[in-house]
């Protein structure tokens, strides 16, 4: 049995990629959000960007034309959710629930002659030269990860940036806060949200690429795994933020690595000795084996793969609690189709 | 002259027309889907007509698979006309089918008390399922389209959970399943096919139960009234508590029974999720918005999505395509109707250019 | 001063479906002048400045804009041109700075930092106009009042001559108003040209320089303050004489009806819209409510109706306390409720004439038995209501949205008297409405006077409160001024205690 603390070290790592789809799709859908329009389809957006990724990859062994192909494909998926949202001003949620079937049925269709190959070029991982060597923290951040890992976080630190200290954030921003206001101080509302849906798909284009292109190099249905919608759910867990964004992506990334990591561990056992039935954990099972050990509590992945559901309703409704309390909040026209001439 | 676009209510044969219209435009999408599948697109509808409709045997996969459909999507558009979109439906049947399995596995009951209790106990579960939404949708104004989703996972894990642990087979063999049901908990289907007519039956006396209550029924009027705007539902004195938690109880329960039908008429287990349910929740959203409100009208739309969840089989079987073709094919017509709104609301009309004269109302 | 005219605007004409909103409208304004646009509700005010603010293209007619001929597209047209609008619902995005409000509207903001250099100018130019404000804080931390001054000097960061306040005074205290009327004159003496919306005739004769009068969409007149009193001018925006008060009050009763005992009540901003209220009302009486928009009133119609809560005192209903019921329970203890907003409340538009009847008495008998409906009897009750209430409607399965603003006010009025209630709450009844439909209004209001309920009429509308009401109460920040029978009262009276001077 390997020592716990590089059993916790390589648990931090895997999160660590883990988490790198999670934060792509999630800073896109934060783009979009801000500017007032739900983007229900990011699974759907992810899973197709993941079987072209994986096609074209198999196709012609071009990661970097894999890589853009998928994106390209995601943001041409989130232009159709943008045209029926923004220009029809049709439901936002039903547009991106149906992309996301859309997109899982298409994928599936596409997919059907690559299942179970592998990739034989996959996107290479690096070690950070000199941070790698760090004892401890190295192998956990540093040592084998992708570049997109790190390309994720950077890109959320300028995100951010933009966000909050650049004119294009807050013309963003007031377009999701206020449309009407943005509209009266001559800024073109619609453009502004197609531009930050696209983006949102590009994102989750980049996500959906991750997965079959680096995380696990191979195709297969659906294996996107609901990853789409914790990312929505990571967009309102990080308050529509770019850098809590990244906490959120980890926090959710690791649930998920551990419900796989877990699987089938045995906690303990029931045993009954003379003083009636006890719990016994592992390192006791010593001395209880003059006792009759009999069932034993084995960790459910099922149910740690259901916490980050549970945690998402539990974060919406702590959200909707300080609701009106300024700072925090959905932007305020997040849903809303805007009409202009409205009379 | 000039034209303009005015807000307008399309009457009845102009919506069903353009519902039409919103399918067919789905449909030839997917000929070239067909074509780029090396399939020629008119002898694979051929195929598919004649594996749907051409026996009696297909015939009842159409109405087999038409029964989740319609007992969702008639609990779907009691859901959103009062606005609550409930995007749960899928959860909700898992959440019947495990307690009807619970019912089935655990309980012992004498034969002829079975399958009601198993019906019993869905419906609650199913309510159940629906109930923690709406309840934080009422009280603490939580967006109940991203709970409902996560109560969806939540139901996918906790079956998965109950037949990898403590509801394993026996005599399974490895497989993730529960034992199968007694006999006794086996509903019957009609001879030769896998049709379990009860369930069928049951769904249509929701339907005219629910079109009943929505026209002639206080909480009906009260659903209504609380869709169109809440405000006035306020002003009318209308409890948003009551009737969203009342609502919800009846529409997951509808589901919670689409749950019950698939393990007791098909399965005879608690099975995996995605045996329990191919999407049929998902694809009850479809049913109900292309219903437009109409309860009775669920059971064309209901039939409608049927033949293309059977003809995902036909597809299978007969033309080699995955059954993700259904997935596309519902996909677009889902697009194609929220294409097609406007056209619902919005009417191209000449106007003259000179008005009569006339006081403005509401100067905004 | 030199007075080269900014703006002129010839033959202005603008239609929407069914309304003609501006017929032929010449306006004009000089540099260094207020200019007042006076009319009611409805008259065409807001159009005709959505039209110079590029929101609108008009139909037909010709602007002039410093010497240039102009069409608008966007605001962002006007805007160029130095056209500046303070609107009556603000402009302003909640959550963000002030700062970054301004800047958004800007265009030379830098791309990185946008707010970094603003935020000297916007301290100096406030401290210049007397128009200070943080530029740091944000817009939900601002009152109403702050909130305006924003967007006043959003406008003049611009660089705009030529500003649009929108009824600007409806959101201030009367210190806030003298304070707005010090930054006009200073704005004034920088050849800045003042367009000022109103429908107060007390404002405009204090600011103005000229006046115009719209109604029903058309010019009345232009002319100078100078030239002009209130009398005239209210003769012009209402087109027909004012009559003298028609109506004689009956024989008070001393009944109290409802009783309010050291009310407090918080709005929805979560502040004391209602303070330490007590008043009675009298069997068969009306009592009008007099006060500037915003001073309480939404929140005693509402707590009076059920729609929300007093959080201290106590409130009787014939010496039983009501002041935990809701709107369910208050119908039926027999209080009626003439919302403000007709359209979004009074009504659910998109369901019909029939069904809108009985909105608040369809769960008692006969229209309801047990859990279900008597369409029968429904059915019956909207025709007996149509033919009393002379409703047109092409039938009463129609969507009640399709109907005229009289029409559907016509539908809850039928509604809302037809149980004989004890007590009225009628909110603005004629608000937006036209002659005919204010008549019936006003007669039904009577009427019900006449067979001893008790009504409590809010209106904006002096002329209107000093016609109907027996007693006139007034509301000042939450506070109930005073409360005096109408006999007793002035125009002078009542417009001291709207101030805040008792």
């Amino acid at each position: 049995m390997e020592s716990w603390d590089s059993w916790l070290i390589s648990t931090f790592a895997r999160a660590l990629a883990f988490s790198t789809p999670l934060l792509w799709a999630a800073l896109g859908e934060i783009y979009a959000e801000r500017s007032g329009v739900v983007n229900l389809g990011v699974e759907g957006m992810m899973i197709i960007a993941a079987i072209i990724a994986f096609a074209t990859a198999f196709g012609t062994g071009s990661i970097l034309l894999a890589l853009t192909l998928a994106a390209l494909v995601a943001g041409l998926a989130a232009l159709l959710h943008a045209f029926i949202s923004i220009t029809l001003q049709g439901n936002q949620y039903i547009s991106g629930l149906a992309l996301t079937i859309l997109g899982l049925g298409l994928a599936g269709l596409i997919g059907r002659g690559y299942e179970g190959k592998p990739l034989k070029n996959p996107m290479e991982s690096i070690d950070v030269p000199l941070l790698a060597d760090i004892p401890i923290l190295g192998p956990a951040l540093f040592q084998d990860q992708h570049l997109l890992t790190y390309l994720g976080l950077i890109v959320a630190v300028i995100l951010w940036f933009v966000l909050y200290k650049s004119r294009l954030g807050l013309v963003l921003r007031s377009v999701g806060e206020n449309p009407k206001a943005a509209d009266s101080a001559g800024i073109n509302v619609s453009l502004v949200r197609y531009g930050a849906v696209i983006f949102g798909g590009i994102m989750a284009g980049v996500a959906g690429a991750f997965l079959s292109l680096a995380y696990r190099p191979s195709w297969s249905e659906g294996m996107t795994a609901g990853m789409g919608w914790i990312a929505l759910a990571i967009t309102i867990f990080a308050l529509w933020h770019p850098l809590r964004a990244i906490f959120a992506s980890v926090l959710f990334g690791a649930f998920f690595h551990l419900s796989f990591r877990l699987q089938g561990l045995v906690l303990g056992f029931f045993c009954q000795s003379d003083a009636g039935w006890q719990f016994a954990t592992l390192s006791k099972q010593g001395d209880a084996s003059a006792a009759i050990c009999q069932s034993s509590l084995t960790f459910s992945a099922e149910i740690l793969k259901l916490l980050p559901y549970v945690f998402t309703i539990i974060a919406l409704t702590l959200t909707s609690l300080s609701k009106g309390k300024g700072a925090f909040g959905a932007p305020e026209a997040l849903g809303l189709p805007y009409q202009r001439s409205k009379r | 002259m000039k034209w303009q676009l005015v807000r307008q209510e399309a009457g009845p044969l102009r919506v069903i027309l353009i519902s039409l219209a919103a399918v067919l435009a789905a449909l030839s999408v997917t000929a070239f889907i067909f074509q780029a599948y090396g399939q020629p697109p008119l002898h694979a509808y051929q195929e598919i007509i004649k594996g749907t409709f051409g026996d009696f045997r297909g015939f009842s996969e159409v109405l087999r698979k038409s029964i989740p459909l319609l007992l969702c999507g008639v609990g779907l558009v009691l859901a959103f006309k009062a606005q609550f979109w409930n995007i749960g439906a899928e959860g909700q049947i898992l959440a019947g089918a495990v307690a009807a399995s619970g019912v089935a596995l655990f309980s012992h009951l004498p034969s002829p008390l079975m399958l009601p209790a198993m019906f019993l106990a869905g419906f609650l579960a199913g309510g159940l399922w629906g109930f923690l939404p709406a309840f934080l949708k009422i009280r603490l104004g939580v967006n109940e389209i991203i709970t409902t989703l996560m109560m969806n996972y939540i139901a996918i894990y906790i079956t998965l959970w109950l037949i990898n642990g403590p509801w394993k087979g026996q005599s399974m063999r490895g497989f993730a399943r529960s034992d199968q049901f007694d006999k006794s908990a086996w509903l019957p289907t009609l001879t030769g096919t896998r049709l379990h007519y009860p369930t069928l039956i049951l769904a249509i006396l929701l339907v005219i139960l629910i079109t009943v209550l929505l026209l002639r029924s206080k909480l009906g009027f009260e659903i209504r009234i609380m869709g169109q705007s809440p405000s006035a539902a306020h002003y009318a004195g209308i409890n948003f508590f009551s009737t969203t938690i009342l609502l919800m109880l009846i529409s997951g329960g509808a589901a919670g029974l689409a749950g019950v039908g698939e393990v007791a008429g098909i399965l005879h287990r608690l099975d995996h999720p995605s045996a329990i349910s191919q999407g049929y929740g998902y694809t009850a959203i479809i049913v109900a918005l292309l219903a437009r409100g109409q309860p009775p009208a669920t059971i064309i739309t209901a039939l409608f999505l049927g033949f293309i969840f059977a003809s995902g089989d036909v597809m299978k079987a007969v033309l080699r395509m995955p059954f993700q073709i259904t997935g596309v094919i519902s996909g677009l017509v889902l697009f194609f109707i929220i294409c097609a709104e406007p056209l619902m609301h919005y009417r191209l009309r000449r106007v003259p250019k000179e008005i009569p004269l006339k006081a403005v109302k509401g100067d905004a | 001063m030199q007075h080269q005219t900014l703006l002129e605007m010839q033959g202005i004409s603008k239609s929407f479906p069914g309304v003609l909103a501006n017929d032929r409208v010449n306006f004009s304004l000089l540099a260094g002048e207020v200019h007042a646009l006076l009319g009611e509700n409805g008259a065409g005010k807001t159009t005709l400045m959505n039209i110079l603010y590029g929101l609108y293209q008009a139909d037909g007619g010709t602007m002039v804009i410093h010497g240039k001929k102009q069409q608008f597209k966007s605001p962002k047209d006007a805007m160029a041109q130095g056209v500046g609008l303070v609107a009556q619902h603000f402009m302003l995005a909640r959550r963000h700075t002030v700062a970054e409000n301004i800047a958004l509207g800007l265009k030379n903001t830098p791309s990185l930092f946008p707010t970094r250099r603003l935020r000297h100018e916007i301290v100096e130019l406030g401290e210049h106009y007397g128009l200070a404000v943080n530029p740091d804080a944000a817009i939900y931390q601002l009152s109403p009042g702050e909130q305006q001054r924003v967007e006043i000097l959003k406008a003049l960061i611009r660089g705009a001559d030529i500003l649009i306040l929108d009824e600007p005074t409806s959101v201030l205290t009367p210190q806030e108003a003298e304070r707005l009327f010090g930054v006009m004159r200073v704005m004034k003496t920088e050849g800045k040209g003042i367009i000022f919306i109103s429908h107060k005739l007390d404002e405009v004769m204090t600011i103005a320089d000229r006046v115009s009068v719209l109604r029903k969409g058309a010019l009345v007149k232009t002319l100078n303050t100078e030239a002009t009193n209130p009398t005239d001018l209210a003769q012009l925006m209402v087109g027909r004489a004012i009559e003298a008060p028609q109506v004689s009050p009956k024989t008070p009763s001393h009944h109290e009806v409802v009783r309010f005992q050291d009310v407090w009540v918080k709005n929805d901003r979560g502040v004391d819209g209602l303070k330490s209220i007590n008043f009675s009302l009298l069997e068969g009486e009306i009592l009008g409510v007099a006060g500037v928009a915003g001073n309480g009133q939404p929140e005693l119609i509402e707590v009076l109706t059920g729609l929300r809560q007093a959080y201290k005192g106590d409130i009787l209903l014939e010496d039983k306390s009501i002041k935990s019921l809701g709107a369910k329970a208050l119908f039926e203890a027999g209080i009626a409720h003439i919302p403000e907003d007709r359209n979004h409340m009074g009504v659910v538009g998109a369901m019909s004439v029939l069904e809108n009847l009985v909105l608040r008495q369809y769960r008692y008998p006969p229209f309801a038995r047990g859990g279900w409906l008597e369409p029968q009897a429904i059915r019956h009750f909207a025709q007996e209501s149509i033919k009393t209430y002379d409703i047109s409607t092409p039938s009463m399965q129609t969507t009640t949205s399709l109907l005229s603003g009289g029409n559907v006010q016509k539908v809850i009025l039928a509604r809302e008297l037809s149980g004989n209630p004890k007590v009225i709450v009628a909110a603005h009844p004629t608000y937006g409405l036209d002659v005919s439909a204010i008549e019936l209004t006003h007669r039904l209001l009577l009427e019900q006077r006449d067979k001893g309920a008790s009504i409590l009429l809010v209106s904006e509308d002096l002329e209107e409160l000093f016609r109907l009401s027996d007693r006139l109460m007034v509301l000042f920040n939450g506070h109930l001024m005073g409360i005096m029978p109408t006999a007793e009262a002035t125009r002078d009276k009542i417009g001291m205690m709207m101030a805040g001077v008792a």
